[in-house]
Order: structure tokens, then sequence, then C-alpha cells
């Protein structure tokens, strides 16, 4: 988990690839992701390496460190398909053996010999995103499978020879009982996957739950309060920890040493590239985002340069500084001290002294050699973190 | 144009209801008169201000004069004046009707008679002024021409049944109502050889010309060079300019003469100088006494005005001084506040008069304003016989020291149709109100009188009226004189601590209510805290109401997708940004908003 930017004089590069596809979108989504034929997807696909290739040119002094195909539901792609992106990622950028490359996966869309395909193309790490063991619930939330579909299917992943394997689930369902919640931590720990992530439900306005909960006070009634998500959530950190799990990030808990290091170069500002509609990247404190509209990107994705670029932002330092610590107070650990001042050429104190004071009075933050939240401070982070921002 | 033959100009006015069609039939008058194209005319050239025109109502008076090549083959001089609306500015429709000899009544041919066109019929006579009705928006399909005829005949007693059925929208009938002018309003009387006597019906600053003043010449004439006097205030000084009125110019002449209608400049530094009402004379010949009817415009409504940014305190005070220019009714005097810091507290003719300067303050300045809850003044009298008016309730003495306390109390006329009398007179008792009596109009409509505590009535009795009458109640007041009433000040304390610009002043019966209802908006306005927040109604320091702020449990944001933060990072700015918009008091912050919400407690 060190924060070195440079391995052996090369930087460190993390790539995303976004697989826009889904069978039927869920209640409660608003990501990027629609429905679309084989044809459709396949086309997609096309644009999709034309681009890897234009693009690939930009990072010939990059070590690639971790890929990540996520969505919608990239285990839609069958084998080849896989293997193709992979095959030309490979190709354009030196692929060492030690790459953690992650695929997610949803438990309605795979069976075992698709697994066992992409295994065999090199994806060594599985994300199956289950949300919830309870019928009952999955149904609510609009999930195209069964809690029995996702026993079949980790036991296959095992059998296919995944050894890194994370499941995602929700809590803060709207009416979820306690009792529920507990019931699906119990039986997915019992599984004994080596990561997993819990996130909070979030309402997102244009979703089917934005006008079911979000819109209406009597719809906001139905959602559990903020005292039941908190306990729902020192819960889960208390179970989960009980179990030899570390809660390594806000929502992430990982068993020592299979912590997801995709999603930590995000948390600590490593540089990745986004290929594919509306994927996002950060290089060089440079971010921008591609086109979110597919006719644009089927259209742009082999004419190179940066046709596709949208929300092109070059990072002020105050900039950095902010992500800096909002970011990486996601951590568990928290913020370097040491890390802040070798990047900026400035103290973490000369920064933020006076917010950093008031919030360690407020019992929000702790500060060693790191700056971090407390359990507190993690319960109410928007919080405290936008207390970093400048005005 | 001195030479204008005296019986040849016609000074009129258009009254109604508001929405009845007042400002439309002027454009119309204005247009048939060939003094703009219809292609020149924005729509309702009188209503100067976006905000007028966006209102829909007219704030200033606004003059005009025109030319009308008449039937009878005679060209006359019509000056017409078009007066403010509202009953908040009954003192400026009252001078400008008295420039004027006569009136054009417009009634609305479906609603028929309002409680505004009573008001202004009423005001009209008792300046003796000659008023003949109009009918208008006859091709509205819910027009019924002849029950207004009826009504206006049975209720006001003018003859009606050969009224000009008009649309003043669609340009129907007009050239009637220009024929009516020259035969029913009469000719204006005095004499250019009388000593000057003229009235001062509104007064403007313009940074050219400095202080513009509109008056109607009763007796006597004005020339470049007069040296005249304000026989109220004493102000003299040398006349620069007279002229008259083109639409949205002014156009010099060589004289102003008896029976006529025009401006002044003068070397006059401050609209104060030129109150409305005032009689202006000759410093040299003098008239022997002042036009009747001057008053001095008193202020009726009271509240606190602050820049949400500190900062900007000496911007505020600058567009203040510069609103005052133009609007002597508006009076300012620096305040300060433990929880706003520096602001002004501010006096009004109305509500609708402190809104209009809120928005004009907002708009025109630029400036993002707290407004603190509106008050009216109340007279406290103290046991060493000292007697206060209050306006501002953070210097109410303690509860010892008074005797007495007195508000003011307004006569009200609502008319109503007579499904919604039972409603209306609910709301009224809700306000206090006492019930005077009620006249049928006609069978379906009838005119509520009531006595009503001012104090209940700014907030949002209009609204309540509307809303409980579906849109059809018409309402119109003025001040009665001020009553005993036992009165406490209601103060709210966040955190334990008295918040001094929530305080208000409310009749004692009604504190309970009244208390816990700001505890439940205040509840709903202020953020969840990392501590438990008490918010507290009290009266002489006896907590009467409480409501609780939970403390902060849980915000978090979960999900950063694919290594997407800007979600993340706007939904951080925004709170950052909502903290900028608050007001520290003790360790709580309060939003501004919470400050006006106070003013729409009724609203649920």
């Amino acid at each position: 988990m060190e924060t070195e930017r440079e391995a052996g004089g090369q930087k460190e590069l993390s790539i995303y690839i976004h697989i826009p596809f889904c069978l039927k979108k869920c209640n409660y989504c608003d990501f990027l992701s629609f429905p679309a034929t084989e044809a459709e997807r396949e086309v997609y696909l096309q644009a999709l390496l034309q681009e890897i290739d234009q693009q690939a040119s930009e990072y010939t002094d990059y070590q690639v460190k971790t890929i990540f195909l996520g969505g919608g539901t990239p285990s839609l792609l069958s084998e080849q398909q896989a293997d193709a992106i992979l095959d030309r990622l490979n190709l354009r950028f030196p692929l060492g053996n030690s790459v953690e490359i992650t695929l997610e996966a949803n438990p309605g869309t795979v069976d075992g010999e698709r697994l066992k395909g992409y295994r065999r193309v090199g994806i060594n790490r599985l994300s199956i995103g289950v949300q919830s063991l309870q019928n009952q619930e999955l149904d609510l939330l609009g999930r195209i499978h069964t809690a029995t579909d996702f026993y079949r299917i980790y036991q296959e992943a095992r059998s296919a020879d995944f050894s890194n394997i994370n499941v995602d689930i929700m809590a803060a369902l709207p009416g979820q009982k306690k009792a529920a919640y507990r019931e699906t931590l119990l039986q997915v720990s019992q599984m004994k996957p080596e990561h997993i992530s819990v996130y909070s439900l979030m309402i997102e306005e244009g979703t089917p739950f934005w006008k079911e909960y979000g819109d209406s006070a009597a719809g906001r009634e139905l959602l559990p309060s903020e005292e039941e998500e908190r306990e729902m959530d020192a819960e889960t950190e208390y179970f989960l920890e009980s179990q030899g799990y570390r809660r390594y990030e806000i929502s992430n808990y990982a068993k020592e040493g299979w912590e997801c290091q995709h999603n930590l170069a995000y948390w600590k500002r490593n540089n990745y590239a986004g290929f594919g509609l509306g994927a996002a990247s950060m290089v060089q404190n440079i971010r921008w985002k591609n086109t979110s509209s597919m006719a644009d990107y089927l259209a742009d994705a082999g004419r190179g340069g940066d046709l596709l670029r949208c929300q092109i932002q070059r990072l002020s330092q105050e900039e950095q500084m902010e992500e800096f610590m909002f970011l990486g107070l996601r951590l568990t650990r928290g913020v370097s001290i040491k890390e802040f001042e070798r990047l900026f050429g400035r103290t973490m104190e000369q920064v933020y002294g006076k917010v950093i004071k008031r919030l360690r009075q407020q019992g929000l933050v702790v500060m060693d050699e790191y700056l971090a939240l407390t359990s507190y401070g993690r319960d109410i982070s928007n919080y405290v973190m936008a207390q970093f921002l400048f005005s | 144009m001195a030479g204008t033959e005296q019986s040849k100009i016609r000074n009129f006015c258009i009254i109604a209801h508001i929405d009845h069609g007042k400002s439309t039939l002027a454009d119309r008058i204005i247009e048939k008169t060939g003094l703009l194209t219809s292609r020149e005319m924005q729509a309702q050239v009188l209503d100067n201000m976006d905000l007028e025109r966006e209102r829909g109502i007219t704030i200033k008076a606004q003059t005009v004069r025109i030319i009308y090549q008449a039937q009878d083959g005679e060209e006359y001089v019509f000056n017409l004046i078009d007066t403010p609306g509202h009953v908040d500015f009954n003192y400026e429709v009252s001078r400008s009707l008295a420039a004027c000899d006569g009136a054009v009544l417009v009634v609305d041919a479906a609603q028929g008679i309002e409680a505004q066109t009573l008001a202004n019929v009423y005001l009209a006579l008792d300046h003796d002024l000659d008023v003949f009705p109009v009918i208008n928006k006859i091709d509205l399909p819910s027009a019924d021409p002849q029950r207004v005829k009826d009504e206006i005949e049975d209720v006001i007693g003018l003859e009606a049944q050969d009224a000009p059925m008009i649309s003043a929208k669609n340009g129907i009938g007009i050239e009637e109502v220009l024929e009516a002018i020259v035969h029913k309003i009469p000719d204006p009387e005095g004499s250019m050889d009388n000593p000057l006597q003229a009235l001062i019906f509104d007064s403007l600053y313009d940074s050219y010309k400095g202080v513009i003043v509109f008056c109607r010449i009763k007796e006597g004439r004005v020339k470049k060079g007069t040296r005249i006097q304000m026989m109220a205030t004493g102000a003299k000084a040398e006349v620069v300019e007279v002229g008259y009125f083109g639409p949205g110019q002014f156009i010099p002449c060589e004289e102003l003469s008896a029976g006529m209608v025009g401006y002044i400049t003068a070397s006059i530094k401050n609209v104060k100088d030129t109150a409305v009402g005032d009689t202006i004379t000759d410093a040299a010949n003098p008239c022997k006494e002042p036009l009747p009817g001057y008053k001095k415009v008193n202020s009726m409504v009271y509240c606190g005005l602050y820049p949400a940014d500190g900062a900007k305190y000496p911007d505020l005070r600058d567009a203040l001084e510069k609103l005052q220019l133009n609007d002597a009714a508006l009076q300012y005097e620096p305040e300060t506040s433990i929880a706003l810091g520096f602001g002004f507290r501010c006096g009004f003719l109305g509500l609708l008069h402190l809104e209009i300067i809120q928005e004009r303050l907002e708009r025109e300045y630029n400036l993002d304003l707290v407004t603190t809850a509106p008050g009216v003044i109340y007279r406290v009298y103290k046991t060493n016989g000292e007697m206060i008016e209050l306006t501002n309730p953070a210097n109410l003495p303690e509860p010892t020291e008074i005797e007495r306390m007195e508000e003011p109390i307004v006569n009200a006329e609502i008319m109503v149709t007579t499904e919604f009398i039972g409603s209306i007179m609910e709301l009224c008792q809700e306000r206090r109100g006492r019930y005077l009596g009620m006249e049928y109009m006609e069978e379906t409509r009838a005119l509520l009188k009531y006595e009503l505590p001012l104090n209940e009535i700014i907030y949002d009795f209009f609204d309540a009226l509307k809303s409980r009458s579906r849109g059809y109640a018409s309402f119109d007041y003025d001040l009665k004189g001020y009553e005993e009433s036992k009165l406490v000040k209601l103060d709210i304390l966040i955190n334990k601590e008295e918040v001094d610009a929530l305080s208000f002043i409310v009749h004692a019966d009604s504190a309970y209510e009244r208390g816990r209802r700001m505890c439940e908006k205040l509840k709903d306005e202020i953020p969840r805290h990392l501590f438990e927040i008490p918010i507290q109604a009290a009266v002489g320091g006896k907590v009467i109401a409480r409501e609780t702020v939970k403390a902060m449990r849980k915000d978090v944001l979960a999900k950063c997708y694919g290594g997407d933060i800007t979600r993340k990072k706007k939904l951080l700015e925004k709170q950052k940004e909502g903290k900028k918009r608050m007001r520290q008091i003790g360790n709580v912050e309060i939003p501004q908003k919470a400050f006006m919400s106070v003013l729409k407690l009724d609203d649920r």
C-alpha cells in the first residue's frame, strides 16, 4: 500500500474499460448503461478496440498495474470479446505478470463455461454484484437473478480457479429490516470471498427509485433513518472484522493482502486511463471524461486525439490538494502527512492547520503520521471532506 | 403650447380594480391618438419599470399628454394621469386624482364591481371628479355587460346604460371612449392671471435634470426663471425648465398655465423637498393658501434589511439612498442585529411596497438580502409616562416598564361571492377581526366590513384571502387608528441563544400557535449539526414551544464509480457552498432563508 507512484523509473497506470450494456436496468441505477442487441454490442466493441489503438501512444512510458472492466454488465461479454479487449491491451501496453485484472459479473448472466473462459483469457479477479441474498429485496431492486444464482456462480468461479473474488452488497434498502441485512452479510461472509464491498443505497434522481423514495416526504419515510443506517454500518464493520476482514476504505473490506489495487489507485490519485463510453480518466493531474453520446463515441473512437474528451480539467495545485484530502480520507489509514509535503511543497499544517485542529476537537479525525477519520468522522465523512475544500 | 385654450384641455385618469384593464386602455388611447405607432409601443407604455410590467401593476404615477382630433373638428389636449393601483399607494392615488378633473372608470364585463372599484370611485367622487364608466373585456365569453351596467347603477349610482362597450385588448370601442372624454369630462377651472398655485402629484430624481416635479397648475402660470416656493416644506428654488409629458420623455415648453399638467425642474437636490400633495406657489407673489389635502406620508410597515454578505453593507446603503431619491415614502435608518450584523430598519407604505423595494434592491442593485419579519408601529406607553413608537421588536422595553401597548387597526372592506362568505368570515375571525357589517351588492355578491389589526394582515392575509375564495375575493383597507391590545414579544432561542432577528410582536392569544409554527419551520430549515440543537419559542423568558434538530448521524457518499469523482466533488462543493449562505449564531449555522421563512407560516 505504499504510495510510490513510480516503479523502476516508470509511471504506474490503471486502466478502466467501460461496458455500457445490461440486460435490464435496475431500479436504483443511474450509471451509463442500457440494454442493447448483440450486434450493437459488437459494433461498440470494435470502436473500443480502435480507441485503445489510437490512445495507447500517450502512455508509452507507463507501466500498467491494474485493469478493471466495469459497467453496465461486463459479464455480457463473450469469452472471445473479453479476449479481444485484453489482447488489444496487451498488444498496445506492456502488461506485466502481476497486473490485477478485474471483471464485474452479474450472477444472472454467466455460467461455469463463461467463467472458465474469462479466467483463460487472463482475468484474475471477479467482482460479483449480488447486492442482497434476500429474493424479496432482489426483486425490489429490479435485479435479474436470485440468491441461488449467486451461490451457483460463486462455486463455479472457484471451480474456474478464481482465487480473488469480491462480492458487492447493498445496505439501507427501502423497508430493509436489520435481520434481513444481517442474514445477507452472514451468508456472503460464509462463502469466504477475499473482498467484500458494502454500499449504502443512494437514491439518485432520474431512476425509478427516485420517484418512489426520493421525490416525496412519504417516500423518504420508507428508507432507513440516519440512525438505522449508521447502526447497520457499525454492525457491518464489527461483524466483518470478526470474520477476518479489514475495513480499508469507507465501503470496502478485504482479507489481508487482497485489497482492490484498482480502487486504491483512485483514492491515491494514481494515473488512470478510461476507455469506452463515458469513461473517466486522470493522467498527470488532468481529468476528463469520454463523451456519453454513443453516436459521437462510435464516430470518433477511431479518429484519435482528444475528440472523445469532455470536461477536460487541468487541476490547479489547490484542486490537487483538495482531492488528495477528500479522496485519501476515504482510506482507513488516511492521508500521509509526509506525502502531502512531498507533493505540494507545503506542510499539511500550513495549508489545513486550522481545519484539522477544529476537526480533531470535534472528534472527527485523528493524526499521527497519517491524518485519518475516526469512526464518527467516517459516519459523516461528507461533512469532514467538505471542510478541506477551498472556498 | 402655451396657446392651448383652457377649454380644450381634459385632465383625467383611469381608475379600475386591479386587472380590469386600466393600463391596456391607456395604451390604446395613446396609440389611437397617433402619438406612437403600434410598432413603437411596447405593451403598456405607462408602466415604466420592468417590475411593473412583470407584475401587471402600476407603482409610480405616470402621466402623458396627447392630442386628440375630435369628431367636432376641434383639437383637444388630453393629460392622462395614470395612478398606482394598489392600496399601499392610496395617498399617491389620492394626489393624482386631485390633479384631474374627471375619471374614466373601467369595469370588467365579466367580474363587475370589485373592492378597489368601489374604493377608487369613492376616492374620485371625494375629489369632485366627474366619473363615467366604461365596460371592458366585452369580447370575453363570460362577459355580461348588462348585468355589470345594472350593478354600476345600483351600487355606485352612476349612469351606465350608455357606457362605452369596449375591448381594450383588441382595440374595440376606443373611439367612443375618446369622444366621451371630450364630452363628459369638464374643462379645467382656474385663471392664469391669479397667483401661482400648483399641486405636486409626483416627483422623481433624474441624474441629469435633478428633481423633476410633476404638477397640475390650478391657478396662475410658471416659466423658466420663476422663483417658486413649496408651501409645506418651505423649500425655495428657481425654475430651470418647464414642459409636458411625451410618452417616455419630457418635452420642454415656454410656460405652464392654469389648467395644464406638466413638469418643473428647478435647483432642488432632494425629492423630499417636493413632497407629493404640497402646493407650489410664486415666492414673489404667493397665493393666499395651499391646496387642501396635503399630508405627510407615514410608513405603516417596518422590517430589517440586511445584506446577505456583511461586506456589502455600504452597497446597500448607497442603493437605499438612490432608491429614496425617487421614492420619498421609503424610510430607513441604520440598525445592528447580533444575528445579522449591520443593516437598516426600513419603513414602507405596506407589504407590497416592501416587496417592491426588496425586489428592486436585488435586481437593480444586485444585492442579496436577508429580510426580517415585517412589523407595524406599536405605541408603547411606559410607566414613566413616556410613549414610544416601536418599529423594532428588539427595542421593546422591559415588561415592568410597560404600562400598556396599542396597535394600529384598519377598516377593511372585502368583496366576495356569497358562497365564500363563511370561509372569509372565518379567516377574519382567526385574524382577530371585528365584524362591522355586510352589504349585498347583488344576489351573489356581498361586501364584508371588518376592523382588523394591521399586524394580522401584513404577512399573508391577501394570499389567504385569495386561496380561501378561489381567487374571487378582493380587498381594500385604510387606517382607522390605534387601540389598546394585549401584545407580547415572542423570542426565538436557537441552542439556548436568543436570535434577535427572529423576534416579533404578537397578540398574546396567538403567541403559542405562532411560536409552535416558528419552531416547526425552523426545525426544517436548520441543517443537522454535529450536536443536537434545541429550538425554543419564549415569551418573557418562559418557553412556550420547543423542537429539536437532531445531531447529524450519517452523511456518506459511498459510490464513486469508475474513477468518476466529479459527482462526489460537486456534492462536497454544494455542501461547502451551502455553508456560505449561513449565518453563524453561537456555534449554530442558520441558513439565510430561515429568516425569511417566518414570513410564510401559513403556507402549509
